[in-house]
């Protein structure tokens, strides 16, 4: 179920004198199975952009299409097709609010109008999805740890079952062992064939995990491509105030040394290259 | 959606009215009130509407931005009208059309009450357009401070208009940012009967209390560690103090008085 | 001047009586002007540690000293959190005032300084973090980066000696989390303010003069930053991140390039494999 967005462009509060531009002209398509970073400093309408993929704010130009249907067109099932889209805010464990952990994964499918054993299959399988020890159910969310509580939020999404998972920086604030737990989730939810759209400020995560990144600036669309063709352009992210991957700035820094190593996105394939490399200049010698 | 909500409507700009004292402003602003209600006639009304006048052009206030703050009451304004013309009572009648009767004291009484409530929200809004929510918190607690002697809660009072007045835009953002969380969720807000919307707020209601609770607890830790401990032996950065203008104002409106009840 | 600014011996504290202890059996000192990270899990004590640092909780075993005042007396309160400021991590949830100029001013008027003095004590404070051209603004319309800076301005204007940042980047991008870092970091150079800096980030860490690890209520290291940083193994185990280069120098040894334990950031890594070369 690829997202395609045309020509897509947003201005905050039209033709009043706080006007501004949040997007201007995008085009993307996200394919399926992919898994897309967007980077961006903040302002630069990542979120933005991320709202409009199941419909909360509506472009002022463009389109934004699930499946080849537009989901902001009047008469489609827009309701069905916003719910294709499933969006994890930032600090997403603010919006729980029901009395024990099943009711608030609950709350979202049964939006959807499921109930009975269904709804009971779709909230159990969630929950197992975001690896919480099994007594959590029952508890109230506000017992639990702040990275705790997300991953229940993230169960709430999951169990609309949607094809498509935004996930507005999801470790934002957590803790490291938070941090790689979530990231852990993320990275099986995506070798389930979900697609996922990670938005994150952390470009050693992003290099180690996307297969697609897209670049905002200041609204715009600045590069999309894969993490290595876009990581090669250190000095145009530098410009955009983005940092570069601490893998990509080594292999940049040695190259300057004059040592021939490609850009590595991971530390494995980073010291292979380097071992590599120290061979090689040794039997040239 | 919730954010266009705009808190105050203070008017940034420099001029002999803001730079009064805010001590005396909300003083003069109850006096000029009593003083609209001591005028009797019509014509009592016209150094009011001077003075009116005469204060937004020393404010540097466009008149437009003053009748603004009418806009809410429009209603409760026509509806004053309508009643007190219809119903006073009086015996020169002026139409007479089936039962409905229109009197020249009815007329008189309409204009007379329509006109005080104009006044009333015009003098409101001369103080809290000219006049910062944090110097007029400042202006009420020192104003109220005497009667702490009575224990009286005057710098509570003050303190949680302040703090109010910091969190209120932040959690219009986080109430926003909730509900979109929860449509995200296929929440509805806007359809159904009263009690289906009301029921469909819990969603929101719920995490917006956690929230505020959870922020005044770490509030309440920075301000301690801030060496806050109420407002015994605290100091105050803005110094108010009573100037030449700040009496020059106040004679100003003295004459609108006198003027007012001798007409 | 003493050499040890603040001082905890033996420590310990519970939440409740008969409670779990979240700090137990804690001595740390801390050297005037330095710059310590602490690091450690949610849960590990260090948030404890810190507000035992200045008197907002008093330990239930133990003595902590701040400028050699003890916090358990009560005299000496206002004193103690004057010199020993703190910096919270949620952004919105330390400032009090509606306009800038009011919230540094905020403390000031705890402390009882007299109006005269506050102006330029104000303006100091905000040019010292840089945000003197936003005096007049409102909180909600500045960055969190910003904000923190104004929470960092509104102790520096009562004079503090020692600051102590509770995770204050934590909720930021990195763009304000480098404003920040700079900005205590440059206050901790010229100005000789002793810091401690709590943080989950290991980059951050290794930029501070020393680094303690704090897990399950006690330091489990103390050092300086190469030094702890190089002991990858035990991080691990106690599932703490590793600085980028830190681990991949682990990596470089295990298939036998030798490349120091102490390297920790790009610059050195580069150097050091490129001396590998020759």
């Amino acid at each position: 179920m690829p997202i395609v967005i045309e020509n897509m462009s947003h201005v905050y509060q039209p033709g009043s004198p706080f006007k501004a531009d949040a997007l201007t002209d995008i085009s993307l398509t996200i394919e399926d199975g992919e898994l897309l970073a967007l980077i961006g400093h903040t302002g630069s309408g990542k979120s933005t952009l991320a709202q409009h993929l199941n419909g909360l704010l509506q472009p002022t130009s463009g389109r934004v299409l699930v499946n080849g249907q537009d989901i902001n067109e009047k008469g489609t099932n827009r309701r069905a097709l916003r719910q294709q889209v499933g969006l994890l805010f930032q600090y997403a464990e603010y919006q729980l609010f029901e009395e024990t952990v099943y009711k608030d994964i609950a709350f979202g499918p049964k939006n959807q109008g499921l109930t009975g054993d269904e709804l009971d299959r779709r909230v159990r399988e969630a929950f197992a999805l975001v690896h919480l020890p099994e007594d959590c159910l029952e508890k109230s969310p506000f017992e639990l740890s702040g990275g705790q509580m997300r991953r229940v939020a993230l169960a709430g999404v999951l169990a609309m079952k949607p094809s498509v998972l935004v996930l507005d920086e999801p470790i934002a604030g957590l803790d490291p062992r938070g941090r790689e737990e979530l990231m852990q989730i993320i990275d099986e939810l995506h070798d389930k064939g979900v697609t996922i759209v990670l938005i994150s400020h952390n470009m050693d995560d992003v290099a180690r995990m996307a297969t697609k990144v897209a670049v905002l600036d200041k609204g715009c669309l600045a590069m999309h491509g894969t993490p290595r063709e876009v990581f090669s352009r250190g000095d145009e992210l530098e410009k955009m105030g983005l940092d570069v991957p601490q893998t990509v700035q080594l292999c940049r820094q040695l190259r300057r040394g004059g040592m021939d190593v490609p850009d590595c996105l991971t530390d494995e394939e980073l010291a292979q290259a380097i071992v590599s490399a120290l061979k090689g200049g040794k039997a040239d010698a | 959606m919730l954010k266009d909500i705009t808190l105050g409507q203070f008017y940034p700009v420099d001029s002999f009215v803001h730079r009064l004292d805010p001590r005396i402003k909300i003083i003069l602003t109850f006096a000029f009130i009593v003083g609209v209600f001591l005028g009797g006639t019509l014509w009592a009304y016209i150094p009011v509407i001077a003075f009116i006048y005469l204060a937004a052009k020393a404010a540097h206030l466009p008149i437009k931005m003053l009748l603004k703050g009418l806009k809410p009451l429009r209603f409760i304004l026509i509806f004053t009208f309508v009643l007190n013309l219809f119903f006073s009572g009086g015996d020169t009648v002026l139409v007479k059309l089936w039962f409905i009767v229109i009197s020249k004291e009815g007329l008189m009484t309409a204009i007379r009450f329509s006109a005080r409530l104009v006044f009333l929200v015009t003098g409101a809004s001369l103080l809290t357009l000219t006049t910062s929510p944090v110097v007029l918190t400042d202006g009420l607690e020192r104003l109220l401070s005497p009667l702490r002697k009575i224990g009286f809660p005057a710098h509570e009072l003050a303190m949680m208009m302040t703090i109010a007045l910091r969190f209120i835009p932040t959690l219009l953002e986080e109430a926003d940012k909730i509900m979109k969380a929860q449509m995200a969720r296929g929440a509805d807000f806007e359809s159904g009967n009263i009690m289906q919307r009301a029921k469909a707020m819990i969603p929101l209601l719920v995490p917006l209390f956690v929230s505020a609770f959870r922020r005044a607890g770490d509030l309440a830790m920075a301000m301690e560690a801030r060496c806050y401990h109420g407002g015994e032996g605290r100091t105050r950065m803005r110094v108010l103090k009573i100037t030449k203008n700040d009496w020059i104002a106040v004679a100003v409106v003295a004459a609108m008085i006198v003027l007012t009840s001798l007409l | 001047m003493d050499e040890f600014i603040l001082e905890a011996s033996h420590v310990s504290y519970a939440y409740e009586e008969e409670g779990a202890a979240a700090v137990k059996d804690v001595s740390l000192s801390f050297r005037t002007g330095e710059m310590t990270a602490i690091l450690g899990h949610n849960g590990s004590g260090k948030s404890t540690l810190a507000k035992l640092l200045n008197g907002l909780y008093i330990p239930t075993e133990g003595k902590v000293t701040v400028c050699g005042m003890d916090t358990a007396d009560e005299n000496h309160t206002w004193d103690i959190r004057r010199n020993a400021g703190m910096v919270f991590q949620n952004p919105d949830n330390q400032l009090v005032a509606s306009i800038v100029r009011d919230d540094v001013a905020f403390g000031l008027e705890n402390t009882g300084v007299p109006a005269g003095e506050m102006p330029a004590r104000i303006e100091e404070a905000l040019t010292q973090v840089g945000m003197l051209p936003f005096i007049d603004r409102g909180p909600h319309t500045l960055s969190g980066g910003q904000k923190q800076r104004i929470a960092i301005a509104g102790i520096l204007a009562m004079l503090p000696r020692a600051l102590i940042l509770d995770e204050s980047t934590a909720m930021l991008d990195p763009r304000g989390r480098r404003e920040v870092f700079d900005t205590v970091e440059r206050l901790n150079r010229e100005k000789g303010i002793t810091v401690i800096w709590i943080t989950h980030f290991m980059e951050e860490a290794a930029r501070c003069h020393r680094a303690v690890v704090m897990h399950e209520g006690q330091v489990a290291m103390d050092g300086t930053p190469q030094e702890v940083f190089s002991r990858v193994e035990e991080l691990r185990r106690i599932r703490l991140d590793v600085p980028p280069m830190a681990n991949l120098a682990c990596l470089l040894r295990e298939k036998g390039v030798n490349v120091p334990h102490h390297v920790m950031d790009v610059e050195g890594m580069a150097r050091e494999v490129l001396k590998c070369r020759s």
